[in-house]
């Protein structure tokens, strides 16, 4: 069974603006903030043993968990924060992971990464999304840590500034994507290592739909994309859409709030 | 042309990285050359490139390197040029840097300064405050300048061969030599000369007293006033030559229209007395002492006449300059502006010349003997076209084309 990691919302807000989607003006309804990631919890929990990480006060967004580190085998690479508001996660997960008998593998600390957030297996290779907040330097280091083929690309609009927010690998090798968010070359190396990409429609992007967490033919993503469901079902996979517009007014949603471990068991 | 050197590692190739960076320097403006490639064999192993980029201004190059440090690339870190203090006024410091005549930087603080005037055999002396580095004779130097050493910190950019065929002087061989045809290269220059001359270039001759011997002086007339020649440098002998001729129809007592020896040697010394005791050419000229010639000419259509001395000269007629120092700096001066030189018929004048032109002054060399043009041509390899000829015959077939020339000068 895989194995998730989770963080209870207990002091999730919208205190600052790091993302497009953040308005410190336009804050997250407390109860139904709870309301959401509960249903997240219990869903996921059907097929998933999930772990849960104390949450921490003045960390709001440590509820997003996919920006821990990235986990394989039994090995953790904590994130590198670009910026400093989320900086401070950064020991608390680090020391859970320790704490549950991992090797914490640690990224030197000028290089930007921002974990799962940032890199996803697809197919054998590594795709990992750089500019906004993981540099393309710390791809090579992961590469290199790891022994894997590791394919950066470019993400080139602000309101997708993870990869997670606008691509998803499936186990077959296929996935879903919303192309615009990456740079023509970008776009061109997903398509050479992917094969069957589902193009997500621009207004079912925009609910985060590509924010997805696959565990085999189970998808669980945001409510907001018909359409895309519709195809997925038509290739065999069951999905779960949820509310997660709470969770949406800070750039997060369903893959935001989840971090595999490990995410492979081996590069 | 300023330039950095850059590394990409990685999966560079997967990711379609290293194309993406030599698009941006292109669509950016610059330039690049990969210095080195080594591409990993097996899927994991990653791939690496050194790139040097160049652009056209060092804000244009801080704004691309930028953009490409965004996409991975590492600057490579250059050492910074070394100096010392010249010990003493006309004196360098030893292991003093010699430039070359090609586009030349140094590098401090991590940024390079071009070296102006790019001309060979000189030192570098650079002052930092300002960001200059300039090239220095030995008459230039004053104690306590900051003279580059060694090589550390300094980047040569040689002219590079033109891959298209629009430049008659990348194309041509270097050298056509006595027995190889002419006429279609002389055409070839005369189309280059009537471009510089609406591209406002500047063009200089450096001319020889064969050309007014060989009875080649009224064709260099006929090219002054048409207005194709901006700038006429050349020894005391010439501008005799040409002015006994002008008054006594001979050539150091030769009639070169003629060719019968007239009047002989005093013919030479009396033209020098005329145009002394009158003050000067430009003097000769308006009291219509001397009204015909290449000097007289040069006067009535404000060619500038540049005129150095050598040991032996008889006179020297004025306006000769005679003081080497002093000549160094003129012709350095007066060298500044020009963008094409023809060097007809003297060696002498030819070498001495050449050490003060850039590596981007065109030359087209004239002499009957293959060595002089290949002295002469050595020094700008890429920017020459040298003709082993007698001189009369060239300057005949160039004032032909020219005069046929649709093209108003």
């Amino acid at each position: 069974m895989r194995e998730l990691l989770l963080c209870p919302p207990d002091y999730y807000g919208i205190e600052y603006e790091i993302n497009p989607w953040m308005s410190v003006a336009r804050g997250a309804e407390t109860a139904i903030v709870q309301e959401q990631w509960k249903q997240l919890h219990a869903t996921l929990s059907k097929f998933c043993k999930v772990h849960l990480i104390a949450p921490q006060p003045r960390l709001p967004d440590m509820v997003f968990t996919a920006n821990a580190g990235l986990t394989i085998g039994r090995r953790f690479i904590p994130s590198n924060f670009r910026h400093k508001e989320r900086a401070g996660e950064q020991p608390f997960f680090a020391k859970w992971m320790e704490q549950h008998g991992y090797e914490v593998d640690w990224l030197p600390e000028k290089l930007y990464f921002e974990g799962e957030g940032d890199a996803l297996f697809g197919n054998d290779v590594l795709f990992c999304g750089y500019k906004f907040r993981s540099d393309i330097q710390s791809h090579r280091a992961i590469a290199e840590m790891l022994g894997c083929l590791a394919i950066s690309v470019e993400l080139v609009d602000p309101r997708f500034y993870h990869l997670d927010t606008c691509f998803c690998p499936l186990p077959d090798g296929s996935g879903f994507w919303f192309p615009n968010a990456f740079d023509e070359y970008g776009q061109r190396a997903i398509r050479e290592h992917m094969t069957d990409l589902i193009d997500v429609a621009p207004e079912e992007a925009m609910h985060f739909s590509c924010n997805a967490v696959v565990i085999d033919r189970d998808i669980v993503l945001p409510e907001g994309a018909p359409q895309l469901v519709t195809e997925l079902q038509e290739r065999g996979y069951r999905c779960q859409a949820l509310p997660m517009t709470e969770f949406i007014k800070a750039g997060g949603a369903c893959k935001c709030l989840t971090m595999f471990m490990p995410q492979r068991e081996k590069a | 042309m300023f330039s950095e050197t850059i590394e990409l590692r990685g999966h560079i190739i997967d990711s379609l990285i290293l194309p993406k960076v030599l698009d941006q320097i292109l669509t950016n403006g610059g330039n690049f050359k990969i210095t080195e490639v080594q591409i990993g064999r097996k899927r994991a192993d990653q791939s690496f490139a050194r790139i040097e980029v160049s652009t056209e201004t060092g804000e244009a190059l801080d704004e691309l390197i930028l953009r490409l440090r965004q996409q991975g690339a590492e600057v490579l870190e250059r050492a910074n040029a070394q100096v010392a203090a010249a010990p003493a006024d006309g004196v360098f410091p030893p292991e003093f840097y010699v430039t070359t005549n090609q586009q030349t930087f140094v590098r401090f603080g991590g940024k390079e300064i071009e070296v102006t005037p790019a001309i060979i055999n000189s030192a570098i002396a650079v002052d930092r405050k300002r960001g200059r580095a300039r090239a220095i004779k030995f008459f230039d130097v004053k104690k306590g300048d900051e003279i580059v050493l060694g090589h550390q910190g300094i980047r040569v950019v040689p002219v590079q061969r033109a891959t298209t065929h629009t430049d008659p002087f990348q194309f041509i061989n270097n050298i056509v030599d006595a027995e190889e045809p002419k006429s279609a290269i002389i055409r070839e220059i005369a189309e280059e000369l009537r471009r510089v001359h609406s591209a406002r270039g500047k063009i200089a001759v450096v001319a020889g007293p064969a050309i007014v011997r060989t009875g080649g002086g009224g064709h260099l007339v006929r090219l002054i006033e048409g207005g194709c020649i901006h700038r006429l440098f050349a020894g005391n002998a010439f501008a005799a030559y040409d002015v006994e001729h002008a008054l006594f129809g001979t050539s150091l007592g030769l009639d070169p229209d003629v060719a019968i020896p007239r009047g002989g040697h005093e013919n030479h010394l009396r033209a020098i007395n005329a145009i002394r005791q009158v003050g000067g050419i430009a003097a000769a000229v308006h009291e219509k002492v001397l009204t015909s010639g290449i000097m007289h000419a040069c006067v009535e259509h404000d060619v500038d006449i540049v005129l150095i001395g050598a040991v032996g000269d008889e006179g020297p007629i004025p306006g000769v300059t005679t003081d080497v120092i002093e000549c160094e700096k003129i012709l350095r001066t007066k060298l500044r502006d020009v963008t094409h030189v023809m060097l007809l018929a003297t060696l002498r004048y030819s070498l001495a010349l050449g050490a003060f032109l850039t590596n981007n002054v065109k030359t087209v060399c004239v002499d009957i003997d293959p060595p002089a043009v290949e002295r002469a041509v050595e020094r700008q390899p890429l920017q020459s076209i040298g003709l082993v000829t007698d001189v009369e015959p060239f300057l005949r077939e160039l004032a032909d084309c020219l005069s046929r020339s649709k093209v108003s000068w």
